[in-house]
C-alpha cells in the first residue's frame, strides 16, 4: 500500500514537472506582452522533434539537444519578428488568435519537415528503473525534475541579477513606466520569444523518451501547461511550477485512487473550484477593486 | 486610384473565368457524349491521411493509389481506366461524412473503398446505404457489418476476433485471471466492450479494468492499481497510436511480471521501435502481413503478402503495416467483384462482393455470405511475441 502512495506520487510529479516546465514558457511570454501564447505546445514539439532528427543523422546527445535548442529559439524569435512584431498596434486579443494560426501553422510545417509517425530518443541514462521506497522511477523522470529545479534556479537568477532579466521584469509589472525609463520593451519581447521557445525546447528534448513526440504532441502539452499556468497565476513563476506539479499529482492520485476514467474530470474540477475562490490563481497577486 | 484599377482587374478576371469554365464545361459534354464506354471506374475513398490516425490513413493512401496506377498500366480493367478520388478526414468524422457526400454526389463514385477508422466509416454508412453504393469499410469494430448492412463490407478483422484469439491463447496456457486497461477512443472502447463480452466463454474472469486518455503521458498509477488487483495472470491492452507504448514501457518500469497482450491496433514495427526493450515478451494478435518472411511456405496467404510486402516496400522505402493491406484487400475485393459483375452496376457489384468465395487477401481467406460481410475466421490472425526486438509466430 505505501508502494502505491509513492508510486503515485513519483508518477505525479514527473508529469506535473512536464507541465511546469510548459507553464513556465506561457508565464514568460504573457509577462512581457500580455498575449497568452498558444503555439508554446509547438515549441515542445519542435525541440523534441529536431532532436529526435539531428540524433538520427548521426550527431551526439549533448549536440542534439543543444541542436533542437537553438532551432526552436529561431522558430520562436522568428514568430515574433515577423508575425507579432508586425502588428505593433494590434491588442491583444488580435496577437492571441495569431499565436493560435503560428500554432497550426507550425503543425503544418512540422507535417512536412519531419512526418506524421511517432518517435522515440534514447533517454539519456538508461532504462533501468530505480526502486525508490517500494516504487520505481525511471532514471528520466529523474532528470525532469532536476532539470526543472535548475531552470527555475537560472531563471530567478536571470530576473533577479542580469540587466535584460530585471527590463523583462520591469516591463511586466508596467509596460508604459518601462517604457519610460528607457527599457526598450520591443527587445523585451523579442527576448522573451526566444526564452519562451528555449524552454519549450528543452522539456520537449526531455520528456520525448518518456512520452514520445510526434508533430501533433504540442497540442495536449500546450493545454495542459495552460491549465497549469492559470492554476499557478498567470504571470507568476513559482506559481507556474506550482500549478503544473499540482495538476501532475491530482491526475495520478485521481487515476490511482477515484477512476482513471475521471482523471482529467477530477483535475480539471479542482481547477475551475481554486479559481473560482482565487480568480487570480493560487500564486496571483490578489487584485481588489473599489468602486 | 490603384484601389479602383485592382478592383477592375479583379472583375474582369472573374468574367474571364466563368467564360472559361463554360467553355470546359462544354468541352467535357462533348467529350462524355463521345465516349461513354472509356469513362473510368470511379473508385472512391475518404481516409484520414492527417491527424491522430494518419498511421492508419497514410498507408491506405499509398496503397490505393500505387495498386490503381499498377491497374491502369496494365491495361485497367474490362477495358476501362481506373480512376481514383481521395478526400483526407483527418480523423474527423463530421469531415468523414461530407467527403463521403461528395463521393457519392458529386463525383458519383462506382464503389467507396475507405473511412480508417470506425467514426469515420459510422459517420459515412447511412449515406452509402441511401445511395445504395458499394462500400468496403478499412476500419476494425464489429459494428459496421453487426447487423449485417446491405451495401456495407469490410476488410480488416474485428475487435472480438482479436480478443477472442487472445483469450483462446489464454485458456491453452491456463491464465484465466485478467485485468484489461484501455484507452478512452473509438477503437480502444468498442475493444474493450468486446472483450467484456466474450471473456465469459473462455472462462476468463476480468478482475480490473482501467483506462487512460488517448494523449496521456504516464499510465504508472492505473498499472499500479492493476499490480495490486488479487491474482491477475494477464493484462490487456485495448488501444492503439502512442498509448500502448507507453504502456508497455510503464509495465517494465513497474516491474510486472504478468504476461502482457497488447491488441492488433499497434501491430507494427513502430511499437517495436517505440517500446524499445520493455517490448520483449509481448504477444498479439495480428495478421499474416507482418510476418511475411517467416510464414511458412504452405500458407495459402504467403504469396499475396510476400509480394505485397515487396511492393509497397520498394515504392515507398517504408514498412509495411497491415493497415495499408486493409486497403490493399478493399481495392482488390472491388476490382474482383466488378470483374465478376461484367461491369459497375451497383447492385450486380454488390451481389458480387457478397459472393466473394475463398477470395487470398493480405488480412485472410474472406468468404463471405448474405449474415458475413467480413468472411474472416480466427484463423486470419497469427499469435505473435516479441522476441529479440522482432516479432515471432508462436505456433
Amino acid at each position: 500500500m505505501g508502494g502505491q502512495w509513492v508510486q503515485f506520487l513519483a508518477g505525479g510529479l514527473t508529469v506535473g514537472s512536464i507541465y511546469a516546465l510548459v507553464a513556465l514558457g506561457f508565464s514568460i511570454i504573457f509577462n512581457a506582452s500580455r498575449v497568452i501564447n498558444f503555439a508554446q505546445g509547438e515549441f515542445v514539439m519542435i525541440g523534441g522533434m529536431s532532436a529526435v532528427s539531428l540524433v538520427a543523422i548521426g550527431m551526439p546527445m549533448a549536440v542534439a539537444i543543444v541542436g533542437a535548442v537553438v532551432i526552436a529559439a529561431i522558430v520562436g524569435l522568428s514568430l515574433e519578428k515577423f508575425a507579432i512584431a508586425r502588428a505593433p498596434r494590434a491588442n491583444v486579443v488580435t496577437l492571441i488568435i495569431i499565436t493560435i494560426g503560428a500554432s497550426i501553422f507550425l503543425r503544418g510545417i512540422a507535417q512536412l519537415v519531419w512526418d506524421k509517425g511517432i518517435h522515440s530518443l534514447a533517454p539519456l541514462s538508461g532504462e533501468r528503473p530505480i526502486a525508490l521506497f517500494g516504487a520505481t522511477i525511471l532514471p528520466q523522470s529523474l532528470w525532469v525534475l532536476g532539470v526543472t529545479v535548475a531552470i527555475v534556479a537560472a531563471l530567478s537568477w536571470f530576473f533577479g541579477r542580469t540587466r535584460l532579466g530585471k527590463a523583462m521584469l520591469a516591463t511586466s509589472h508596467n509596460r508604459l513606466a518601462a517604457q519610460l525609463v528607457g527599457i526598450d520593451v520591443a527587445t523585451v519581447l523579442f527576448a522573451s520569444f526566444g526564452l519562451a521557445a528555449a524552454l519549450g525546447a528543452i522539456a520537449g528534448v526531455l520528456i520525448a523518451p518518456i512520452t514520445f513526440t510526434s508533430y501533433d504532441v504540442g497540442v495536449m502539452l500546450g493545454l495542459k501547461g495552460f491549465a497549469a499556468a492559470i492554476l499557478g497565476g498567470l504571470g507568476s513563476f513559482p506559481g507556474a511550477i506550482a500549478g503544473g506539479l499540482v495538476l501532475g499529482l491530482v491526475e495520478s492520485f485521481g487515476a490511482g485512487f477515484v477512476s482513471s476514467a475521471y482523471k482529467d474530470v477530477i483535475a480539471f474540477v479542482i481547477i475551475l473550484a481554486v479559481l473560482f475562490f482565487r480568480p487570480d490563481g493560487l500564486f496571483g497577486a490578489l487584485r481588489t477593486e473599489r468602486v | 486610384m490603384l484601389l479602383l484599377m485592382q478592383k477592375e482587374t479583379a472583375v474582369e478576371f472573374i468574367k474571364n473565368a466563368g467564360a472559361a469554365m463554360r467553355v470546359v464545361g462544354i468541352t467535357l459534354a462533348l467529350a462524355t457524349g463521345t465516349a461513354v464506354a472509356q469513362e473510368p471506374i470511379r473508385i472512391g475513398a475518404f481516409l484520414s491521411v492527417t491527424g491522430p490516425a494518419a498511421f492508419l490513413g497514410d498507408p491506405e493512401q499509398k496503397t490505393l493509389e500505387m495498386y490503381v496506377e499498377r491497374i491502369n498500366a496494365g491495361g485497367g480493367l474490362a477495358g476501362r481506366k481506373l480512376q481514383l478520388v481521395v478526400y483526407d478526414d483527418g480523423g474527423d468524422a463530421d469531415k468523414a461524412r461530407t467527403f463521403a457526400k461528395r463521393l457519392l454526389e458529386q463525383d458519383k463514385v462506382d464503389v467507396i473503398v475507405g473511412g480508417s477508422t470506425t467514426g469515420t466509416t459510422m459517420a459515412a454508412i447511412p449515406l452509402a446505404e441511401q445511395a445504395q453504393t458499394p462500400f468496403l469499410s478499412l476500419a476494425g469494430a464489429v459494428g459496421i457489418i453487426e447487423p449485417a448492412k446491405k451495401w456495407v463490407f469490410k476488410t480488416p478483422h474485428t475487435d472480438r476476433m482479436a480478443c477472442e484469439k487472445i483469450f483462446a491463447d489464454m485458456r491453452e496456457r491456463k491464465l484465466t485471471k485478467l485485468a484489461l486497461i484501455s484507452g478512452t477512443g473509438g477503437f480502444d472502447k468498442s475493444m474493450r466492450g468486446e472483450c467484456l463480452k466474450v471473456a465469459g466463454k473462455y472462462g476468463i474472469e476480468v478482475v480490473a479494468d482501467e483506462s487512460y486518455g488517448a494523449s496521456d503521458t504516464d499510465m504508472t498509477a492505473q498499472l499500479t492499481k492493476i499490480k495490486g488487483a488479487p491474482g491477475v495472470q494477464a493484462v490487456l491492452n485495448a488501444g492503439f497510436g502512442q498509448g500502448p507504448a507507453i504502456v508497455t514501457k510503464n509495465y517494465k518500469q513497474l516491474g510486472l511480471t504478468a504476461q502482457l497482450y497488447q491488441s492488433h491496433g499497434v501491430a507494427s514495427k513502430e511499437f517495436i521501435k517505440l517500446a524499445g526493450e520493455a517490448s520483449e515478451g509481448v504477444r498479439l494478435p495480428a495478421a499474416a502481413l507482418l510476418v511475411a518472411d517467416i510464414l511458412p511456405d504452405g500458407d495459402p496467404q504467403k504469396p499475396v503478402v510476400v509480394a505485397y510486402k515487396r511492393d509497397y516496400e520498394a515504392r515507398y522505402k517504408s514498412d509495411v503495416s497491415t493497415f495499408g493491406g486493409h486497403a490493399y484487400d478493399g481495392l482488390m475485393l472491388a476490382v474482383d467483384a466488378i470483374k465478376r459483375a461484367g461491369g459497375t452496376d451497383k447492385a450486380k457489384v454488390r451481389d458480387a462482393i457478397e459472393n466473394t468465395h475463398g477470395y487470398v487477401g493480405t488480412g485472410g481467406v474472406v468468404t463471405m455470405s448474405a449474415t458475413d460481410h467480413m468472411g474472416l475466421d480466427l484463423s486470419a490472425f497469427k499469435m505473435l511475441e516479441v522476441r529479440n526486438g522482432t516479432w515471432a509466430v508462436i505456433k
